[in-house]
This record gives C-alpha cells, sequence and structure tokens, in this order.
C-alpha cells in the first residue's frame, strides 16, 4: 500500500470544475512534483487532501487511513505537512514561537500544565524549543529566532515556513512553491533544504514548483496539471519531451 | 475638562520620565522598601501633617479627588504627596540602591518562588496599611483588585484570541449569584433562604469553594455562547455575547428566588482584603502560565492565521472554547468577590455600563498583554475614581481619553507584552558595579 493515495479526487467551486479525476500514489521518501500554469487547481488538490476545502468526490488516505471529512488539524497530526504558497504566518508571533506551535500536538502536558507550569509542561516546552532551534538551523535562519516573523525578508519568511511543517514530524511534506518570490541564489540554497530534508527525515515530498529548473532536478516523477486534468505524467525527461506538455505549458514559460 | 485632565496627568507623567532616568538601576525591592516606608509615615505623621497644611484629613486618593473639588486646597495637598509619598520613595529607592540589589540577587539566586514570595508579601503589607487609613481606600483597592481579575481575563478573549466578547459581566453576574447563593443559603439566616444549614466557622473554609462553584457555572454560561459562535468562523461573537448579557440580566430579574430585581444582601463579610488580593494574585499567576505556554499561545495562531493554525495541528474550535470558559470562570470568581465585597448584588449592577467600563479597561491598558491589562484596570479605577465629583462628566472625560489612546496606540498603552515576573523583580546591576 502506498504512503499517501488519492483516487477520482474531483472538486467543483460552485460551477466551476477546479480539479477533475485526480489520482496519485506516492510511497515512502518519494518526491514528486506538480506542475501546471496559473490556475490549474495545484493549490486546490493541496488544500483538498489537507482537508481546507472537502472533495466533491474521490479517496484520499494516508497510510491506509481514510482523510476524508477529517479536520485540517487531523490530517495534519495523522502526518502531513505543509506550507503555503501565499505565507501564512502568524504576524504576531516570533519565528521561535512558529516552529514551537507546530509541535502543539505533541505537547501532553494538557491544562493543568499550562495553568500551573508543571515539571513535564517545563520538560516539553523546552525539547520543543531545542528541537526548534535544530530546524531552524537547519534551514539556515537560527540566528533569527527571535525576531518577530514580519521582520524577515520575503526568502526568510519561505524558511519559517519550511522549518514550521518540518517541526509537525510529517511522514509527508507538501511543498507550495517554496521558492516563490526568491531570488536565484536564495532559489539554490532552497533546493539544498529540499535536498537534505528528504535525506535527513526520508520524508515524502509532493512538490508545486513554477520553476522547471527545481522540479526537474528534484523529482522522480511529475505530473502536468491543465485546467484541473493530469495531462501528462513521467519522468523529467518524458515530461520535457511531452508534446502535450510543451504546447500547453512549456511552450509559454520554457524561458524560466 | 481638557485643562482639569491634562492637569491631572502632567506631575504624574513628569516625574515619572524623571525617575526613569535617574533611578532605572532600583530593583523593585527598592520601590518596594520605599513605598512601605512611606505608607507606614501617612499612618504616623499623615494626620497632624495634614491638619498643618490646613486639610480636612489625610488626601485619600493622593489628592486626585480634592484637587476637582476644591482646587483652593491643591499646593497643600501637593505638599502632602510630595512629602509622604514622593520624597520618602524617592530617597529610599536611591539610598537602599546597593543593598537592594544585593538583596534581590541573593533572593533570586536561594529560590525564585521564595523571592517572588517575599515580593508579594512586601506589596500587600503596602496595601494593607494604605488601605487602614480609611473605609474608602479599603473599598477602592479591592474593586480595583477585581478590577484587575476582570480586565486580565477578558484580555484572554479579546486580547489573545483576538475576538469580541461582550458577555463578560453576564459571567460576573452567574458567579456573583452562585456564590451569593451558597453563602447565604448555607451560613446566613435570611429571610429568602431561611435558617443557616452549617456553623459559620465553616464558612471561611467553604469561601473558596463558592467562589469556585460560581466560576465553574460562569464557565457553563460561556459554553451556551461558545458552542453557537464558534461552530463557524464570523464574527458572531460579538452579537451572541451581547445578547448572553442581556439573558442573564433579565433571567435574574425574573428568579424571585434571588430577590428578582430588588438584588440580593447579606452576604457574610469574608471578602476581606488579604483574600481578594491572594485570588488576585491566583488569577494573574495562572492566566499568565497558561497564555505564556505553547497551548496558551495557539490562542494567538488561530487569531493571526486560523488556516495555518489549523494545518499545523491545532484544533483551533477547541483552543477557542476552551479558553473562553477559561477566561469565563475568571470573570465568575471575580464576580462572586465582588458581591461578597459590597455584600448586595443586583441585576442592574451587571449591565451595558459594565460591560463598557471593562472594555476601556481591556483597550486602554493593552491587547495580547496581562501587564497592560493590570495598568489598565488600575488607572482607570482610580481615574473613574477621581473624576467622580464631576459627575456625569467623568463619562465624557474618560471615553474622550479612550479615543486619545487608540488614535496614538491603537492597540492600547502597554501592547504584545511579555508579562515576566522574573524579569521583573532580578536585580537591576551586578552588586558591588556602580555603572
Ligand atoms: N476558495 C476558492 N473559491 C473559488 N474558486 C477558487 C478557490 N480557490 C481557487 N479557486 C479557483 O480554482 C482554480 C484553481 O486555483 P488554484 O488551485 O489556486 O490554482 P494554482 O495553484 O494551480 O495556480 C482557479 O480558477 C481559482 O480561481
Ligand atoms: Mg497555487
Amino acid at each position: 500500500m502506498s504512503l499517501l493515495q488519492v483516487e477520482k479526487m474531483t472538486h467543483y467551486f460552485g460551477g466551476l470544475r477546479a480539479v477533475h479525476n485526480y489520482d496519485i500514489h506516492i510511497e515512502p521518501g518519494q518526491i514528486r512534483g506538480l506542475i501546471g500554469p496559473n490556475g490549474a487547481g495545484k493549490t486546490t488538490i493541496f488544500n483538498l487532501i489537507t482537508g481546507i476545502h472537502q472533495p466533491t468526490e474521490g479517496v484520499v488516505s494516508l497510510e491506509g487511513k481514510n482523510l476524508v471529512g477529517l479536520q485540517p488539524y487531523q490530517i495534519a497530526s495523522a502526518g502531513l505537512g505543509r506550507t503555503f504558497q501565499n505565507l501564512l504566518l502568524w504576524r504576531h508571533m516570533s519565528v521561535l514561537d512558529h516552529v514551537i506551535m507546530a509541535q502543539y500536538s505533541r505537547m501532553t502536558y494538557g491544562l493543568v500544565g499550562a495553568f500551573f507550569g508543571t515539571a513535564k509542561r517545563k520538560r516539553q516546552e523546552t525539547e520543543a524549543e531545542e528541537k526548534a532551534y535544530r530546524l531552524l538551523e537547519l534551514v539556515g535562519i537560527s540566528g533569527l529566532a527571535n525576531q518577530n516573523v514580519l521582520n524577515l525578508p520575503y526568502g526568510d519568511q519561505r524558511r519559517v515556513e519550511m522549518a514550521r511543517a518540518l517541526a509537525m514530524e510529517p511522514k509527508i511534506l507538501f511543498l507550495d512553491e517554496p521558492t516563490a518570490g526568491m531570488n536565484p541564489e536564495e532559489l539554490l540554497q532552497m533546493m539544498e533544504i529540499i535536498r537534505q530534508v528528504h535525506k535527513e527525515f526520508g520524508l515524502a515530498i509532493l512538490l508545486i514548483e513554477h520553476r522547471l529548473k527545481l522540479v526537474m532536478e528534484l523529482c522522480e516523477e511529475i505530473q502536468t496539471l491543465v485546467f484541473g486534468e493530469v495531462i501528462a505524467e513521467g519522468t523529467p525527461e518524458e515530461i520535457q519531451n511531452n508534446p502535450k506538455v510543451i504546447d500547453a505549458y512549456l511552450g509559454k514559460e520554457a524561458i524560466d | 475638562m481638557e485643562a482639569t485632565s491634562s492637569e491631572l496627568s502632567a506631575p504624574e507623567s513628569g516625574l515619572k520620565s524623571k525617575i526613569g532616568r535617574l533611578f532605572s538601576r532600583v530593583p523593585i525591592i527598592g520601590w518596594l522598601f520605599g513605598a512601605l516606608v512611606a505608607v507606614i509615615l501617612e499612618q504616623i505623621v499623615g494626620m497632624p501633617l495634614a491638619l498643618a497644611l490646613g486639610l480636612p484629613k489625610i488626601p485619600v486618593l493622593f489628592g486626585f479627588v480634592t484637587v476637582l473639588k476644591k482646587p483652593m486646597l491643591v499646593p497643600s495637598t501637593m505638599l502632602f504627596v510630595l512629602l509622604i509619598y514622593f520624597l520618602p520613595i524617592v530617597i529610599i529607592a536611591r539610598l537602599s540602591l546597593e543593598p537592594a540589589n544585593r538583596l534581590a540577587e541573593k533572593l533570586i539566586n536561594f529560590s525564585m518562588e521564595g523571592s517572588v514570595l517575599i515580593h508579594l508579601v512586601l506589596l500587600y503589607a503596602i496595601l494593607h496599611i494604605w488601605a487602614e487609613v480609611s473605609d474608602y481606600r479599603l473599598l477602592i483597592l479591592k474593586f480595583t483588585l477585581i478590577a484587575i481579575m476582570v480586565t486580565v481575563s477578558l484580555n484572554v478573549i479579546n486580547g489573545y484570541m483576538g475576538e469580541f466578547s461582550c458577555s463578560h459581566p453576564g459571567f460576573m453576574a452567574l458567579g456573583a449569584y452562585t456564590a451569593s447563593v451558597f453563602t447565604v443559603s448555607l451560613f446566613v439566616n435570611d429571610s429568602l433562604f431561611g435558617q443557616a444549614l452549617l456553623p459559620s466557622f465553616l464558612g471561611p473554609f467553604l469561601f473558596p469553594l463558592g467562589l469556585i462553584l460560581g466560576g465553574c457555572v460562569a464557565s457553563l454560561g460561556a459554553l451556551l455562547v461558545a458552542i453557537p459562535s464558534f461552530k463557524t468562523r464570523g464574527d458572531y461573537l460579538a452579537i451572541i455575547s451581547l445578547a448572553f448579557l442581556f439573558i442573564v440580566k433579565s433571567l435574574i430579574e425574573n428568579l424571585e428566588f434571588v430577590g428578582g430585581p430588588r438584588g440580593l444582601s447579606s452576604q457574610p463579610d469574608w471578602a476581606n482584603l488579604p483574600i481578594v488580593f491572594a485570588w488576585t494574585v491566583a488569577c494573574i499567576w495562572i492566566i499568565n502560565n497558561f497564555v505564556r505556554s505553547t497551548l496558551g499561545k495557539a490562542l494567538n495562531a488561530v487569531r493571526d492565521e486560523e488556516t495555518a493554525a489549523n494545518a499545523m495541528t491545532v484544533n483551533t474550535r477547541r483552543t477557542k472554547m476552551v479558553a473562553f470558559m477559561f477566561a469565563a470562570f475568571w470573570a465568575g470568581v471575580a464576580g462572586g468577590l465582588f458581591a461578597h465585597v459590597l455584600r448586595y448584588v443586583n441585576p442592574t449592577t451587571f449591565g451595558i455600563q459594565k460591560l463598557a467600563e471593562v472594555l476601556a479597561m481591556v483597550y486602554f491598558g493593552g491587547l495580547n498583554s496581562v501587564y497592560g491589562s493590570i495598568v489598565g484596570a488600575v488607572s482607570l479605577s482610580i481615574l473613574g475614581e477621581a473624576l467622580r465629583p464631576l459627575e456625569l462628566f467623568k463619562w465624557i472625560v474618560i471615553p474622550l481619553l479612550l479615543i486619545l489612546v487608540m488614535i496614538f496606540r491603537p492597540t492600547g498603552l502597554i501592547a504584545f507584552k511579555e508579562f515576566n515576573v522574573k524579569k521583573l523583580i532580578r536585580p537591576k546591576q551586578s552588586p558591588g558595579k556602580e555603572v
């Protein structure tokens, strides 16, 4: 059985069919790519799997456990971590607090610990903090731990998103355009981070990307989505040479 | 009006900045020593000094009230405050700089908890001695402490969670009536509930139970508000909680067994200063613990970006419900104390005006800040008393002040500041090293 199984997933926004009969099976440790022009429905696929929207039809399961109908926090706790294309950070919180917050489900000290500051709470909070520092180290912004997130440049905010998603200790990580708005240098650093994360945690990753260089280098297999439907699927070479893809997508954006 | 209010605050702020520059190295314990000496001094020489200065009695609230009532007495009142409070505090804080820092250091090294306790005992002693001068002071002090509880707890909802709740006076009412019914029916021979059921010596021991019971009933009330409000996203809470406030009020008005609109009286006199002080400290301590834990900070995550919080494993709905009930609990406890300080409650007490007061304290003091709420509650309580001679005009001055704060600091005076007791009580310089 695959780690993540999605079958015949379809979603309508009112009359608009945003996703149609989407299938994907991801094995542990795989890196998969999802490309497609703007508005193709890539982010919607993430939102459907992570429970932000409910699929109109279809089956989604993680390690055989059904995810359809669960709340986002339940799906997240089940092992599905993600970042957001449009940076959903908490505007009044420090970088460190972001990465600690994502460990929420492992804080088992309960209300008693929260109210009275028990030893168990101190231990778990300290552990969470240490782990947060390690992850910030990994993404290269441990020096900014106590900054408010809004003080960070755009590229570093993307790293916070990354560290935060990793802090959940997910089994599979969804990255929604993790390099959007980054300069070429930052792009290379982010690629390195993704590689390292993959190696260190053996994570399965599903990557939405606009920049083909990144997807082509990182992913074993790539799906191309146009108007909510997968029009081509295969290895980077196959995708690059697929006339349908070139026609629908690469033709316009190959320069990138 | 404008002139009077600026007159009131001018000497205070000028004084503050000067102290700030000269005395930044004085640890809290140094200030406490100074204040202790000041209140003791007032006990001993306050009355003769007041008479010598031509004042009828010791100025009750640092002269604020006199300023408005009898402007002729302003110079002598200011002299009194200068001689009794300002000079002793400043001189002692300055003189004890070295030993106070050494003491603060020693205490902290000895035990954090012990040091906090000693600071609290000192603070209590100051308040106690200060309040002994008149019953009026004692009453104001108790109400101020209660206002702190209500404000800090409302800040959990309106500040930390970022929702707008209007039901806090309703929760206070639930707590006030529950605790009152508990004590009056069990320990008082009363026309409403008949003979006392338990011997009265048990009373002070069971009083906390009554307060907690009041808090729990308030929490249950909060659950009724929370279920429909937090079901879906959107700003339903403001409206539902406002409706709840009116429902509670008219419910009590129609409940004959608690006295209906006439109210409920003859609560036993158990809410003395140490009890109110202890509950206030407990309230601040527990709420501050909560909002600094990851469970509590989840409220901030929910407020700032709920979708992200949910996607990062935070059960957002439960987080909101728990926080709402938790805050209501403390409003209920505060209500119970309020009823036993006044020894009388009626439904009108817990209406829109109370709501306006508490909201003002929260937004004036600062959102997302326990520290700010303490400052907001204390300053507006004192201001409210000080402006009492203005009668109706009080309700022009206070809103005006609020509007000014909102213009210049939209989130309040001391918003988004962590209340860190450890930082507060630590020495301000290492001993022996004069800078
Ligand atoms: N919440 C929503 N409500 C209505 N329409 C939406 C919503 N989210 C996305 N859409 C529409 O669905 C389509 C796919 O959007 P999206 O998944 O964001 O595309 P991509 O991420 O591939 O750029 C677009 O036409 C978009 O306008
Ligand atoms: Mg997108």
